[in-house]
């Protein structure tokens, strides 16, 4: 080993190098991408398909009107995420994000643990147009139909 | 007039951009001198004019011009001046006027003080950084002007998100633009290499200090986002993997490499070829970067295909310099040289290693962002966080850590593990009793307590070089070596520490409550309404005591600002020597009590101090560097002096 690798074998030494570490950091990638794959889920997809209990995932949909309660320690709220076609209660204790209200799109962290999503984590909105990125799609066929449907 | 002003110098500037360009590639040519003599002056009275168009910009905004367009858009005239000055950057068009500045700024610096390599090397790379300005250029006068107007001028303005008005946007854009830009000189100067084949030590010197002061500014620019977002966002965090975020990361992790192959180059002469990619790749990525947060693709998908125009150009331009110096490098990779060889056992072996590793980071943050944007162009929504970053890129850095440990005190070219053995013995007892201490003691979780260790590690490690040296003699390079690597250990333990032992408490208090939070009793005293200049809050007021001491005042702020209509949490923060409180006041409940969030954030500031220390040991690193550039000049001119008057 030591110095006497010719000039050639030395670069060849270096490349075959670079390629397995990123190789390996591609398929170390791939393989954690994978499992992340299912990581956002809307409500339908939660009640019919529910993650394991320890695996923090995220959970989009409309907050429903009139579901909005804060328990008496004032801090823990329920509320119920809708996207339509399924339902899910969630609790959340916490300080809301400043434009989280009824009727208005959400996404929260957390996890599933039966039958109810307990949130870690209300995203905040920057500002009041808002729409939370994996809403998007959401926004325009369901959302407004959504909103018009718990109001 | 003004705005006309601002955009006619603009104008200007691109056309000696373009006659910069031309006069670069013709006065290569043999009895092209006379072209080649207007290459340097028409980069420095470019950024002269661009200086000039930024200044007409600031202007505008400070007097709330409210016919230019993007004053009226962004701005509103009851703002305080300093963020209607730094509002001035704070949309679109702003910024990207700012980062065409920075670029031409840069141009012009080079072109003013860099005399140390061959003319038609310096010849070919202003023509790149001229070639690489005028799609900039192009893309700010055709698709985001910053000084149209509007007809009629409306009322008032729209003003400016209040998130963004804070002491932190008058920093941190400016700062973090002068790294991402200042790396469109490496990238220019690896062009100008490759089109000269001329990829020597002496190249790697002269690029190394531009390379320094890219790194540093965008070292400090994260630094200081990073703690913006942390007080102003209210969640207590210090990292979210934000795309916008892992888009000054990337450059940053390039960057970073490209400082230590370039040392290595300048050293010993070896990894030429793999120096000018990674030149050509820190710039990439700060374009990818910029094209992520300005082509509104980060928002969806489907908005950057509602309006393509920006987004397309952006792409375009990403296309042509990346690709082109991409196939630039395929085509004249194979005629530079062999550099040097070295045993695997050595620095350049160890620095070798780092340069993987943080080639690998770079590939899984950049998959990572780019990954679900890739899938929601097929249809599928998926979120890419913490569970998928922190792993995988924990995967690569901490095994570099123990390579960063070892590798300077390995010699150049090769070196024996029997010269290196007890300090390595050191070192690993170090980290060994910090493992063990923090595991069986505060039981902690496995990435927390391997960053600890590996921080004790890096700690110890990063002032063995210094050993059995004079201080006094010592380079300012090797301190600042020893200092960057200790932040890094600083701030390793600052995550680590924080991830471990933060205490959250949650509660709805009375006025007079006592919370109890960690070590801290803070008690409510008063809940009392103030005014700002744009806005109205409740603040809460607080009486902090550490384990049973005297109180401490915070005042943390539920905002209501009126232009536009928004209400943002204002954090208050006590910072001890040991850790932060971070203290939030949300809303009132039906009762008639006031929500509070309470964080003992234990030793959180080495994060951002640790960021700091990197910064200044590549500081330290540049004047030694500089100063030992201008003492030889100094020296030359001296004795080429003498030398006339003895031959007088």
């Amino acid at each position: 080993m030591t110095a006497a690798f010719k000039p050639k074998h030395q670069r060849l030494v270096l490349v075959v190098l670079a390629l397995a570490a990123i190789l390996a950091a591609g398929a170390l990638a791939a393989w954690a991408l994978k499992n992340q794959a299912s990581y956002f889920y809307i409500p339908s997809e939660i009640v019919a398909n529910p993650p394991a209990a320890d695996r923090a995932v995220r959970l989009g949909g409309m907050v429903r009107a009139g579901t909005l309660k804060t328990s008496p320690d004032g801090v823990t709220m329920h509320f119920v995420v809708d996207d339509g076609h399924g339902q899910v209660p969630v609790t959340f204790a916490g300080i809301a994000p400043d434009l989280f209200k009824e009727g208005s799109g959400v996404v929260a962290e957390g996890h599933m643990i039966d039958g109810t999503f307990v949130a870690d984590n209300l995203l905040a909105k920057h500002d009041e147009n808002y729409v939370p990125r994996e809403l998007q799609d959401m926004s325009k066929q369901q959302a407004r139909q959504t909103v018009a449907e718990t109001k | 007039m003004i705005a006309e002003f601002g955009l006619a110098c603009l104008w200007l500037a691109a056309s000696l951009a373009a006659l910069q360009l031309v006069a670069a590639s013709l006065g290569q040519r043999a009895g092209g001198e006379t072209l080649a003599s207007v290459v340097r002056p028409a980069a420095v009275v470019q950024a002269l004019l661009c200086g000039v168009a930024f200044l007409m910009l600031l202007w505008v905004f400070a007097r709330t011009d409210l016919s230019v367009l993007l004053v009226a858009e962004n701005s509103h005239s009851e703002k305080p001046m300093i963020y209607k000055i730094a509002g001035a950057w704070g949309n679109h068009e702003g910024s990207m006027l700012l980062w065409v500045t920075i670029m031409a700024l840069a141009g012009g610096l080079i072109a003013l003080i860099e005399h140390r390599l061959p003319e038609r090397t310096m010849l070919a790379t202003l023509g790149a950084q001229a070639f690489v300005g005028l799609g900039f250029y192009a893309f700010l006068l055709f698709a985001s002007n910053p000084f149209a107007r509007i007809s009629p001028a409306p009322a008032e303005g729209n003003g400016l998100n209040p998130l963004l008005q804070d002491i932190g946007l008058a920093m941190h854009p400016p700062t973090l633009y002068m790294g991402y830009v200042g790396l469109s000189i490496a990238f220019s100067f690896a062009v100008g290499a490759l089109l000269t084949r001329n990829v020597t030590p002496d190249f790697a010197k002269v690029m190394r200090p531009w390379i320094l002061g890219a790194w540093i500014f965008l070292t400090l620019g994260i630094t200081a986002g990073s703690y913006w977002a942390y007080y102003e966002l209210g969640w207590g965090g210090w990292w979210f993997w934000d795309p916008v975020e892992n888009a000054s990361l990337m450059p940053w992790l390039a960057a970073t490499a490209l400082l230590h192959s370039a040392s290595v180059l300048a050293s010993r002469d070896a990894l030429r070829t793999w120096t000018i990619m990674l030149g050509v790749i820190a710039f990439s990525m700060s374009m990818i970067g910029t094209f992520l947060v300005r082509s509104g693709i980060l928002t969806s998908v489907h908005a950057f295909a509602v309006d393509p125009t920006r987004g397309t150009f952006i792409l375009a331009l990403l296309a042509i310099n990346i690709g082109g110096a991409l196939v630039l490098f395929a085509a004249r990779a194979n005629t530079i040289a062999e550099g040097e060889r070295f045993a695997p056992l050595s620095r350049e072996g160890a620095l070798v290693i780092n340069n993987v590793a943080l080639s690998a980071v770079l590939g899984i943050v950049l998959l990572g962002t780019l990954y679900p944007l890739v899938t929601e162009a097929f249809g599928v929504r998926v979120s890419v966080g913490p569970p998928y970053f922190n792993p995988v890129s924990a995967a690569f850095v901490f095994p570099m850590l123990l390579v960063l440990a070892v590798g300077p005190l390995l010699r150049w070219r090769r070196d024996r593990f029997a010269r290196v053995k007890p300090a390595v013995i050191a070192i690993a007892a170090a980290g060994l009793v910090v493992l063990l201490a923090m595991w069986l003691i505060a039981g902690l979780a496995l990435f927390p307590l391997l960053g600890v260790s590996l921080a004790a590690v890096v700690a110890v490690a990063a002032f063995l070089p210094l050993q059995g040296r004079s201080l006094k003699r010592l380079p300012l390079p090797v301190w600042g070596m020893a200092i960057a690597h200790f932040g890094v250990a600083v701030a390793l333990f600052g995550m680590s520490v924080d991830t471990a032992f933060t205490v959250e408490k949650l509660s709805a208090a009375g006025v007079g409550d006592m919370v109890e939070v960690g070590p801290w009793q803070v008690r409510l005293t008063a809940v009392e309404p103030v005014a700002g200049p744009n806005w109205t809050a409740l603040e809460g007021r607080l009486s902090a005591s550490y384990k049973g001491g005297a109180g401490h005042m915070l005042a943390p702020q539920s905002r209501t600002f009126w232009a536009p209509p928004q209400t943002t949490s204002e954090s208050a923060l006590l910072t001890r020597w040991n850790g932060q409180l971070y203290t939030v006041v949300g809303g009132a409940t039906q009762d008639g009590r006031w929500q509070l969030r309470l964080w003992w954030k234990p030793f959180v500031t080495f994060i951002w101090f640790g960021g700091l220390l990197i910064g200044l040991g590549g500081l330290l690193a540049l004047i030694g560097r500089v100063s030992v550039d201008v003492r030889r000049r100094v020296a030359t001119r001296r004795i080429a002096a003498r030398r006339a008057e003895t031959a007088r």
